[in-house]
């Protein structure tokens, strides 16, 4: 199953690249509209790219009001990417989603590099969270902690379906010139190749502690790290920066991963879930009633 | 939008800048202002370059090199295949009875291709030095000043400006002629409106230039 990462397309500007997609993520919504942050928002690096877009959004009701009719009509799952400043942003926005039918699913993105983070723990936000909402919620965490496997635990105790593993991690790029940082907030989220080893491993100790349904993200530019992200216990990936250079990558990805797991004796992509654990893979869903 | 691996026909040298030019494929030419996103060989992210010259088998583009990925363009050699997205965003509206080209330095890109649908209008650019005013000579009719001297020196009144260079010399424009059509520039990761980059403020709010211009009547004060 192939989704975008949040933020990373604009269905309603681009639908014949969302059609491509199994399920469109929206770009994260919070409780009232933000502008984003001042440009320069994003910057080349050798190994990825940086943004500091800062959760540029219409806010929870402008969104469903005027953008979730529209996005409806793609006749798509759609999931709900959802942000905020506090354990009571994250009720407010999932509570009123959790009265959209459109709506198949929502992303807690807990782990923007590019805004204030809330005090609260990622635990408490998703317990704030489920408190909200029946609908199903995948919860995306950041790289950038110590144990990643014991944050996706407390996630999980906290009413979390599943996981959406990785966000951008914190970098900086300075200019050539001038050595000064080129984004306006100095630093932003490294995405792109550069995150495709974190993600690995972030999804491989996630799977392994949580055995929870995982969406695989950071740096998927082919067919074969598709693969890869389902060998360690994906059971979906996204696309995120490949989507800019290339718009036609959902339908080119999906076939390489096709022939990809071919090619090394899967009849089916599915096939090469978890293999990566050998016979330590968990059993799967422990935590899903 | 349409993407296409175009076959490099030649880099030729004009002052400072290289001029791209690249067998047309099925690709449309589009309004002049438009630009396509052209992925450097060896870079993660395409650039946004405006369409500098349309022939039935050509599309050329006109580059300062700055950067690595600008650089990249520059160093491609006859034969070499890049990936070529467009035609993208908003172009010049082109209904108007006094066209008047203001340009700044590698701001002149689209005007060749402009000149040619206008009719060959007059046009008057700006460049920092001698050596950059090299390029002037791909855009008929016009008059040159090299700084200091300034190229809003020679904006006329009652022309229907079309402009398109630095942002100073945009805003200095808009100063003289508040209904001018300029073409402003942002990074830009994708082009089509994915990844939010290229946010300029316009009316008050931030923007996606990529999706709203690159060319902009009336803007507001950034």
């Amino acid at each position: 199953m192939i989704l975008n990462a949040s933020g990373c397309l604009d269905a309603l500007v681009a639908p014949e690249v969302a059609r491509e997609l199994d399920v469109f993520v929206t770009k994260t919504v919070t409780p009232l509209p933000r502008d984003g942050n001042e440009p320069v928002r994003i910057a080349e690096t050798d190994v990825g790219m940086l943004n500091s877009i800062g959760l540029a959004n219409p806010g929870v009701e402008k969104f469903v009001a005027e953008i979730l009719p529209r996005l409806a009509e793609l006749e798509l799952p759609i999931w709900v990417s959802v942000g905020g400043f506090s354990g009571e942003d994250y009720a407010a926005v999932c509570g009123v989603l959790d009265r959209c039918e459109e709506v198949a699913a929502l992303e807690l993105n807990v782990s923007c590099p590019n805004v204030v983070e809330p005090v609260e723990s990622v635990a408490e936000l998703v317990t704030a969270a489920r408190g909200a909402t029946s609908k199903k919620l995948y919860t995306k965490l950041s790289p950038a902690t110590a144990d990643i496997a014991a944050v996706a635990e407390a996630a999980a105790a906290a009413g979390t379906d599943g996981l959406s593993l990785v966000n951008t991690i914190r970098g900086l790029a300075l200019d050539g010139r001038s050595l000064t940082p080129m984004l306006s907030t100095a630093t932003g989220g490294l995405s792109g190749p550069a995150l495709r080893p974190i993600a690995l491993a972030a999804v491989f100790s996630c799977f392994r502690a949580t055995g929870l349904p995982i969406v695989g993200m950071g740096g998927v530019e082919s067919g074969r790290h598709a693969l890869e992200l389902i060998a360690v216990g994906a059971s979906a990936y996204a696309l995120g920066t490949v989507l800019f250079s290339d718009p036609e990558a959902p339908s080119r990805i999906r076939s390489e991963l096709v022939a990809e797991a071919e090619a090394l004796g899967f009849e089916n992509p599915v096939d090469a879930h978890a293999v990566a654990h050998g016979d330590e893979a968990p059993a799967p869903l422990r935590y899903v009633a | 939008m349409r993407k296409e691996l175009l076959e490099v026909e030649g880099v030729e040298r004009i002052g400072p800048y290289s001029l791209v030019r690249l067998k047309r494929g099925m690709l449309e030419s589009g309004v002049p202002g438009q630009f396509f996103m052209l992925s450097p060989p060896g870079r993660l992210l395409p650039r946004p370059m405006s369409l500098c010259l349309a022939t039935r088998h050509e599309l050329g583009f006109l580059i300062d090199p700055i950067g690595p990925g600008t650089v990249a363009l520059t160093e491609l050699a006859r034969n070499d295949r890049i990936s070529v997205l467009g035609p993208l965003g908003n172009g010049f509206r082109l209904d108007i009875a006094r066209p008047l080209l203001v340009g700044g330095g590698i701001g002149m890109a689209p005007f060749p291709y402009l000149s040619e649908r206008l009719e060959r209008p007059p046009a008057v650019l700006g460049f920092r030095t001698e050596a950059h005013a090299e390029a002037a000579a791909l855009v008929p009719n016009a008059e040159v000043v090299v700084e200091p001297r300034l190229v809003t020196e020679l904006v006329r009144p009652g022309a229907d400006i079309l402009a398109c260079g630095p942002e100073p010399m945009l805003e200095a424009v808009r100063r003289l002629a508040p209904r001018a059509q300029l073409a402003w520039e942002a990074p830009m990761a994708c082009g089509y409106g994915a990844c939010y980059g290229c946010a300029v403020e316009i009316d008050g709010e931030l923007k996606r230039l990529c999706v709203e211009g690159p060319v902009l009547a009336q803007r507001d004060a950034a």
